[in-house]
């Protein structure tokens, strides 16, 4: 009983460890953004010293991180709904109303998510010139509700089918319309799984970079494109300036993360896995 | 009353059918119109510098872009580094969550908070992690890389450019690692316990465990996560983009990296076009054999 008490111990420890060591590169960057900047590139690397939130005041809320995070929140919450509006009625439609192509549909639209975007950014850098949508919120909205819809669809459509139809049936028996159905029947009980599929594009969202890099310049570019211009000891930004801009940018992802993590795995295998 | 009843349903039903027509012909304007026109404008020599280049090319000379690609030695390196970068992640992923998803597959004190570490590498920004990588833990003068080597007694290298493409893989399979665990250890949950029971019962040791019983049925999954992250790796950008941006020469570029310098610094729509199409037949390879495994995971009822 104590040998297999022990065991568990050094089991519990070596695991932890090897999670702490995963983890560091993020630990040590939230470490950097709380030193002095002469901490921040001291050598030997500075393992204890009096911390300063300076460089969150500097860099973050007095620099334009802001900003970016300003454009990255609107993109991504105007994108996630408009991938919530398309998908939930796509989902009921896959979810009750089943035909013999509605499983060839479910595969085609994930194959979808998984056009690489290199392979179609020419046209759509042409399309959005042409449409006057370059660096604009509207056309990053417009493409990543795209981005996002299979894997709201896939998503939705497994949390459905876990809903008797019979719930429906007995509501429409009682003179439902469908948006009745929608919001007074299903929208209550799909409350967890529209959070959790809605996490899950926000993660997707605020990541994003390719696209953001190569059809925004600057008034309409979210934080991966800031982040990505960032060089040690060039500019305003130094090293423990630049951890605590970047930390600041990982943060709310992070807890986003950390709050969908029973959710992650359907998320990431769009569905395919549960 | 019971026949109204079902008329009606299918009445509702023939019409509700239609419900996934918006979010399918979204999907169409934002996805297949694009891939369209980027195998037309592949058949252009259009360049957005010269106006008015933007005809087709003419039947005889229509894939003249890809004739030029071919015979382009530096279009075999960036093939080969991309199959190099995304063969070795997926190696170093596979061993790596495969030993993390066992390592969490057992009850301990503290598990969940190892498990909320161990997946936070995949949900931070690729450019973010980049820029830590890049100059907070390998940089020669203060990073904590070049500590490490000189406390062991080595000269300390700036990894970045003593071995580029390596420090890339290293970073990237950093960040899928929790990917390919996360797949694995579903799979390994859903491992029926009477099964294990049965085995242990037959005499299967621990290895005989794993080999016979375990990794069976794994297979789903593991073909699951390395299909799924092989199409993502594919298109890593980002970390190149910010630690070496493709070099030095073009050491560590890639097919996306590759189609970003054709468009936006020659402004190369034909030639761009050509290497996309690269891109997405590569990539479709992978996603046929995803969308098989799909399909048979459906039947199995692994969902």
């Amino acid at each position: 009983m104590t040998r297999k008490r022990l065991g568990t111990l050094a089991w519990a420890a070596s695991t932890l460890l090897v999670a702490f060591i995963m983890f560091f590169p993020i630990f040590w960057m939230a470490l950097t953004s709380l030193k002095t900047e002469n901490d921040a590139i001291a050598f030997p690397p500075k393992w204890f010293f009096t911390p300063t939130l300076e460089n969150w005041r500097v860099a973050v809320l007095g620099g334009p991180v802001l900003e970016f995070m300003g454009n990255t929140v609107w993109i991504t919450l105007a994108s996630t709904l408009l991938a919530l509006a398309l998908g939930f009625p796509a989902a009921y439609a896959m979810a009750y109303y089943r035909t013999k192509r509605t499983d060839g549909s479910m595969l085609w639209m994930m194959s979808t998510r998984m056009l690489p975007p290199a392979g179609v950014i020419v046209p759509l850098f042409i399309i959005f010139r042409d449409l006057s949508l370059l660096d604009t919120h509207l056309g990053l909205i417009l493409l990543f509700a795209g981005m996002n819809l299979p894997l709201v669809v896939w998503m939705l459509t497994g949390f459905m089918e876990d809903v008797p139809f019979a719930l429906i049936e007995a509501a429409r028996l009682d003179g439902a319309t469908l948006w009745q159905e929608f919001t007074k029947v299903l929208l209550p009980l799909l409350i967890p799984g529209l959070a959790a599929t809605a996490l899950l594009a926000l993660i997707f969202t605020w990541n994003e970079f390719f696209f953001a890099a190569n059809l925004t310049t600057r008034a309409a570019s979210p934080l991966s494109v800031y982040v990505s211009t960032f060089k040690a000891a060039e500019g305003d930004l130094f090293v423990a300036k630049m951890s605590a801009a970047t930390a600041a940018s990982v943060v709310p992802v992070l807890i986003a993360g950390w709050l969908a993590q029973r959710q992650l795995v359907t998320g990431l295998t769009m569905g395919a896995v549960k | 009353m019971a026949t109204t009843t079902t008329a009606r349903s299918r009445r509702i039903g023939e019409a509700r059918r239609f419900l996934s027509a918006p979010a399918i012909l979204y999907l169409i304007i934002v996805t297949q119109v694009p891939f369209a026109l980027t195998i037309y404008y592949s058949f252009t020599n259009w360049n957005l510098l010269r106006p008015g280049s933007e005809a087709f090319l003419g039947l005889d000379a229509m894939f003249r872009n890809y004739q030029r690609i071919l015979a382009n030695p530096d279009f075999w390196q960036v093939l080969g580094n991309t199959l190099v970068l995304t063969g070795s992640v997926v190696v170093l992923t596979f061993v790596f969550g495969m030993a993390f998803a066992l390592l969490l597959n057992r009850p301990f004190p503290g598990r969940t908070v190892a498990r909320t570490l161990l997946i936070s590498p995949f949900l931070i920004m690729p450019v973010a992690s980049a820029v830590v990588w890049k100059y907070l833990l390998l940089d020669p003068a203060f990073g904590l890389s070049a500590w490490v080597s000189r406390s062991l007694g080595l000269r300390s290298v700036y990894l970045v450019e003593a071995a580029p493409l390596a420090s890339i893989i290293g970073i990237v399979s950093w960040q899928w690692t929790p990917f390919v665990m996360l797949i694995l250890l579903a799979g390994l949950q859903s491992l029926p316990e009477d099964v294990v029971e049965a085995a242990r019962l037959d005499g299967a040791g621990p290895i005989a465990m794993f080999r016979f019983v375990t990794l069976p049925h794994l297979r789903r999954f593991i073909e699951i996560a390395l299909l799924l992250e092989i199409i993502f790796v594919l298109n890593v950008f980002g970390e190149i983009f910010v630690i070496t941006s493709g070099g030095p020469g073009i050491q560590t570029t890639n097919l996306p990296y590759q189609i970003f310098l054709e468009a936006f610094s020659r402004w190369n729509v034909g030639r761009a076009s050509a290497y996309g199409l690269f891109a997405i037949v590569l990539a479709n390879l992978a996603v046929i054999m995803f969308l098989q495994v799909v399909r048979r995971a459906r039947q199995e009822g692994l969902r």
